[in-house]
């Protein structure tokens, strides 16, 4: 912990074996309340030295960029960059191991107890809290599109009109919006900096 | 919690689907998982979905674990392995082929074009997201204020979201909602 603090210094340590790569996913996952991308960066690019900081980013890009639980591909790109398919095999295998565990034993105390009711009245007041927790992650994405003008702001409350209240089926509205966003995206690439 | 063989097919093939439709991550798709396991299928009911979804945001690990919890809602250990890997491993092979040609598009006009145009419809997809929930679970007036005040509260303080989700289900337990 002593030596970590030299800033953008390169990977130093060597490649991690198989083993490394599965028993570090496992830990982040121990650790895993309250966010397991941050645990992730200090693990590879802090404690192992495993990735420089820019690496670490660029991995990141990479998954916001494609389809699917980002902080689970984000494990198989780590695997796939130190040891291959198989490296990617024993990143993400380490990572959902324990998820998986605690939310099959979850179910099982659910389908048990979830009438009780003081289990019922807990979640009573969890869901419309977890309702509320995901109204400002959506608020937090969206406020930089609604400075600029352009067609994002458009897209997006069309696509949240479409799935949200209409409850259109989503492979439709994205067969639909996909191609008109990318090519209003592709006409317009200076309409998101004007004003 | 029959495991018959029917089900699991189902369920993959719904969950594989789902996984490659999601940009934007897992919170984007729990609008079709709702459409499919609620409205479609009748695999649930709309309180144990949001029940589901709560228990997936208290708990430690990733959002994407909903998942696993309804999977083992319809089809036991069965069926909660099967939505997790179909809702985890394609996107993974994708994530393992596309990271090792990813120094060969990343600055690439097409890529930069696609991803400012996939960038808004993720971002509608978690905010329809959050419009299906807050309907689901929101069926009082004390419900809908403490949906509210967590969004406030979690917009504009960098308080831990367990702190939030603690207080809502102390109101809760003691019966204000």
């Amino acid at each position: 912990m002593s030596e970590t603090n030299v800033p953008h210094s390169p990977a130093a340590a060597p490649i991690p074996t198989h083993a490394e790569l599965f028993l570090a996913f496992f830990r982040i996952t121990l650790s895993g309340f309250g966010g397991t991308l941050a645990w992730t960066r200090i693990m590879f690019v802090e404690k192992k030295r495993w990735m420089t900081s820019e690496e670490f980013n660029d991995v990141y890009t990479l998954c916001q960029f494609l389809p699917g639980p980002n902080i689970v591909n984000l494990t198989a790109v780590f695997g796939s960059r130190m040891r291959g398919p198989t490296g990617a095999m024993a990143a993400w295998a380490g990572f959902l191991i324990v998820p998986f565990c605690v939310m099959v034993a979850a179910g099982m105390l659910y389908e048990r107890y979830g009438d009780v009711e003081a289990v019922r009245r807990v979640l009573a007041g969890v869901a419309p809290a977890a309702a509320g927790l995901l109204i400002a992650t959506a608020a937090k994405m969206a406020m930089p599109m609604f400075r600029s003008f352009g067609p994002a702001p458009f897209v997006l409350l069309a696509t949240a009109f479409a799935i949200g209240l209409m409850r259109w089926p989503l492979l439709l509205v994205l067969i639909v919006m996909i191609p008109l966003s990318i090519g209003l995206a592709s006409i317009g690439p200076s309409w998101g900096r004007r004003r | 919690m029959k495991a018959d063989g029917d089900i699991l097919i189902t369920l993959a093939v719904q969950f594989a689907m789902m996984s490659l439709l999601a940009f934007g991550g897992a919170n984007a798709v729990v609008p079709e998982m709702h459409r499919q396991a609620v409205e479609l299928r009748g695999w649930m009911t709309e309180r144990e979905f949001t029940d589901m979804f709560a228990m997936s945001q208290a708990a430690p690990g990733p959002n994407v674990m909903l998942v696993t919890l309804i999977g083992y809602h319809v089809a036991g250990i069965a069926g909660a392995l099967v939505t997790t890997l179909a809702m985890c491993g394609p996107t993974a092979v994708l994530a393992h082929f596309l990271g090792r040609t990813w120094d060969r598009f990343r600055n690439a006009r097409w890529r930069i074009t696609v991803q400012a145009g996939v960038v808004p419809i993720s971002v509608g997809l978690v905010g329809a997201s959050a419009i299906v929930l807050t309907g689901a679970a929101d069926h009082s007036w004390v419900a809908a204020a403490i949906t509210v005040a967590t969004a406030v509260t979690a917009f504009w303080t960098r308080w831990n979201p367990l702190w939030l989700i603690g207080i809502a289900g102390l109101a809760g337990l003691t019966g204000f909602v």
